[in-house]
Parts: C-alpha cells; structure tokens; sequence
C-alpha cells in the first residue's frame, strides 16, 4: 500500500477551516437547542394540555424522522413552500437547533420527574410559590442529572453536522470529501478526519467530566 | 376559636371517596392525634388543611381563610400551618442550617445573615447546633426529621401538622424526634398528628381521632378512649397497633 502520510500537513488549513465550521455549527445549534430543549421540556412537564400537547408533537415529530430528512426539508422544501430561501449554513443550524431541542426537551423532562415529589411538596409547604420550588428546589437537583444525558446529546449533535454534507455546508466531513475528489488519498484524509472528530469528541466529553465532578450528583 | 374549621369536608381521588363529608373545628393549643387503618383518610385529611390536597366538597377553613380562596390566600394557609412529612424531604444540598434557613429567606423576605440566626437558635432547640454545616445525607434518620422540624418552625405558623413523622425511623430513633414534639406541644403550639405512636398519643394529645373510611368514627380525650371500651373496630385497631 502507497501511504504518503505528508498530504495531511499539506491540506492541514483547509482541515482546521472544516473543523472551525463544525465546532460552529455545534456551538449555535447546541446553545439554541439547549433553550428550545428547556422550554419544550418545561412545557411537557408542567404545562397544561395545550402547551404540553404542542411540545408533544413537536418532539415527536422530531424524533421521529431523520435529520439529514430535516434539513434537506429546510433547505429545499421550505422555499418551495414557503418562498423562505436560508443559505446552508443557517439551514444546518436550525437543523441542530431543531433536532438538539427535541431530545433535550427529553432529557429536561426526566431530570424534573427524577426529583423525589416530596421535596417539591416540602417546598409547597413552606409557602413558596411554584416558579421558586422549581428555581431553588427542584432546578438545581434536576440539573445535575442532566449534565450525563446532556453530554451524550452533545456528541451526538457534534457528530450530527457531518451529515450536513447533503446541502454543502464546508464542514469537516464535506472539506474531506472535497480534497479527497482532488487527490484520492483516502486512508491518509479520513483518518486525520476521524482523528479530529475524536479531538473534538473528547474535549468536550473531558469539558462535562469536569463540571460533573465539581458538581456533586444528589 | 377555631384555627382549623372543617365544614361537610369531602375528597375525591376518581371515583375513590377518600374523605366523606367530614366535621371537625380544631382550637388553639390542642394536641390532636389521629389515628386510624391504612387508607382510612387520616394523611389526606392532613393534607387538605395546607391544600397539598385540594378538598373536592365542602369547605376548610385556617385562621379564618378558606383553602378554596385562590392561590395567594393558599400560600397564606401554608406560611399559618408548618408540616413535617414521614420521609423528611430536606433539601439535600443544602446545609442543616440552610434548610432551616430556606422558609424565612425565601418565603418571608429575610435576609441571608437573619435568616441563619433565627435557624441556628432553632437547631439548638431541637438539639442539633453542632450538626449546622452538616448535609441531610451526613445525619441519622432522627436528626433529620428533627430539622425538619426546625425548617417548618423557622416561617413562625400557628400550626404544625405531623404525617407519620417517626413511621421511617428506627426504634431507637423514635424517641429524640417525638421529645422534640412533646416540648412543641408543651410550648402550646396547636398540633395536628398522624403516628401509630399511641403512647405519644395517650401523654401528649390532648385529644384523640380515629378515622375509618373517610369518616371520624371517634372523637375525644386519649385516656379515656384508649382506657373505655368506646368502639369495638378501634379496640380492634388498637391490638393490631401494640
């Protein structure tokens, strides 16, 4: 086999562009996600049947279809439909956003139930209303449940944007491809790629260690 | 004068009638202990009074405000009657001192500062100052309930309801936390008690519940219930509980 490990140092910048653009997707559509997540989560666990019907449908819909499904929606049917015409890189956010929020709508919604009722009633008999049970009491428990399952989701969405390939987002996964096209030098090409991805993975699986243990689990 | 006025009282869970158009008007400094078969309705009776069960019939009065007159006046109520739960329900990540803290910083506007004061003279009370920094995980059984004690005490009601509130403690345990409620009790502050503890019932209360089937089946002085041959199914009950 003819090796010429050299190519990598060679497309090195184009390499770091597609990593910088992944780790942006990420970011945007993690921090959006995290925010829908929150408020559908909300939604499902202490709303009345109508906000907790529409968080419903929407994470199910969500869930329920693919997100390379989802985008190409958002970049080519949604102007046909709607004459709303988004430039890839907005189309990938809002993917991320969308599809993050869905599953951190689930994530939000167990931590809250996981939290003893006793403690909420507890609070409730003190004279507190509602709103401060779940800021002083049932949040900050709930919250550190979430950070595992939040960590899980983060990887998974990191890992979600190589899809965007589909509509030509110059991420890292498509930026391989592109110089792959040109030189063909696919053992050395994906295997910085994988190796990047897997830097990114851990930094951020190493980043929630680190909340996690300065956070104690109740 | 009564604090707690229980008017044609009924609760429904579904179709389950848990409380059947109960009366009961409970005064000030009364020690009143209610016992009663598993599903009789004597927790959720506990349970209207501060509307973490809301009644389904009739009405409930505490200190002249009905559980009925919308959430502001419900959070009154709950600021008026303290509760200690069976399970304990502190907050677990919150000191001993913070938890007792909690009601009166949160509820009552105080100050940080204030707010610790006034709990640590409250874990002294209950025999607890030297465990302040510790957590709810770091504590006995025992301890804990008694600083649940303490935190339901630190928003200064009127009442203090008990559900089963050494049913989770050892034997060995029982004891400290039903001291600390004698000397409640002692103190004059109107209780209301679920136990199966029928010598607390017989030397603190001053007056004896037996519920059945969401109904009082007996009402009166504990010595001499528990010394009269009153009713046949509370005899029964009794030689169940010993």
């Amino acid at each position: 086999m003819n090796t010429d490990w050299s190519v990598i140092a060679t497309f090195m910048p184009q390499l770091l562009n597609g990593a910088k653009m992944t780790l942006f997707i990420t970011l945007v559509g993690l921090s959006g996600g995290m925010v829908v997540g929150a408020i559908a989560g909300l939604m499902r666990t202490y709303g009345n049947w109508l906000l907790n019907y529409t968080a419903m449908v929407y994470i199910e819909v969500i869930r329920g279809t693919p997100i390379v499904v989802q985008v190409m929606f958002l970049y080519f049917a949604l102007p046909v439909l709607a004459s709303i015409r988004i430039d890839p890189l907005t189309a990938a956010m809002i993917a991320i956003i969308v599809n993050a929020g869905a599953y951190i709508a689930e994530i939000v919604r167990g931590s809250l139930q996981s939290i003893s009722r006793g403690l909420a009633e507890a609070g409730l008999a003190l004279g507190l209303p509602r709103w401060k049970v779940l800021v002083h009491i049932v949040g900050p428990l709930a919250f550190r449940r979430l950070i595992p399952p939040l960590g899980n989701q983060f990887i998974i969405s990191l890992k979600d944007t190589s899809l965007f390939i589909v509509i030509g987002v110059s991420e890292l996964t498509r930026t391989g491809q592109e110089i792959m096209a040109a030189n063909f030098r696919a053992v050395e090409i994906w295997s910085a790629i994988a190796v990047m991805y897997l830097i990114m993975t851990g930094s951020l699986t190493l980043m929630l260690r680190f909340i996690e243990r300065r956070m104690k689990i109740l | 004068m009564s604090i707690i006025e229980f008017k044609n009282v009924s609760k429904h869970f579904g179709e389950l009638k848990v409380l059947d158009e109960v009366d009961l008007n409970i005064d000030k400094g009364e020690v009143v202990v209610l016992i009663g078969p598993s599903g009789s309705g004597k927790s959720t009776l506990l349970r209207c009074i501060n509307g973490l069960e809301m009644i389904t019939g009739g009405d409930l009065l505490v200190d002249e405000i009905s559980v009925l007159a919308g959430y502001a006046k419900l959070r009154e109520i709950r600021q008026e009657a303290g509760m200690v739960f069976q399970q304990f329900n502190l907050f677990p990540q919150l000191t001993a001192l913070d938890n007792v803290a909690f009601g009166p910083k949160h509820v009552r506007g105080q100050s940080t500062r204030e707010a610790r004061t006034q709990a640590l003279a409250l874990l002294d009370k209950v025999g607890l100052k030297d465990r302040a920094d510790h957590f709810p995980s770091e504590l006995s059984g025992g301890q804990q309930q008694r600083v649940a004690i303490a935190r339901a005490l630190a928003v200064k009601p009127k009442v203090m309801l008990f559900d089963e509130p050494t049913s989770a403690l050892d034997p060995e345990l029982k004891q400290e936390v039903l001291n600390v409620m004698r000397n409640l009790a002692e103190e004059g502050m109107t209780m209301v008690v679920v136990t199966h503890e029928m010598s607390f019932a017989r030397h603190v209360g001053s007056r004896l519940i037996f519920m059945e089937n969401g109904k009082i089946a007996v009402d009166g002085h504990p010595q001499e219930i528990l010394s009269g041959d009153s009713n046949p199914r509370l005899k029964d009950f009794l030689r169940h509980v010993h």
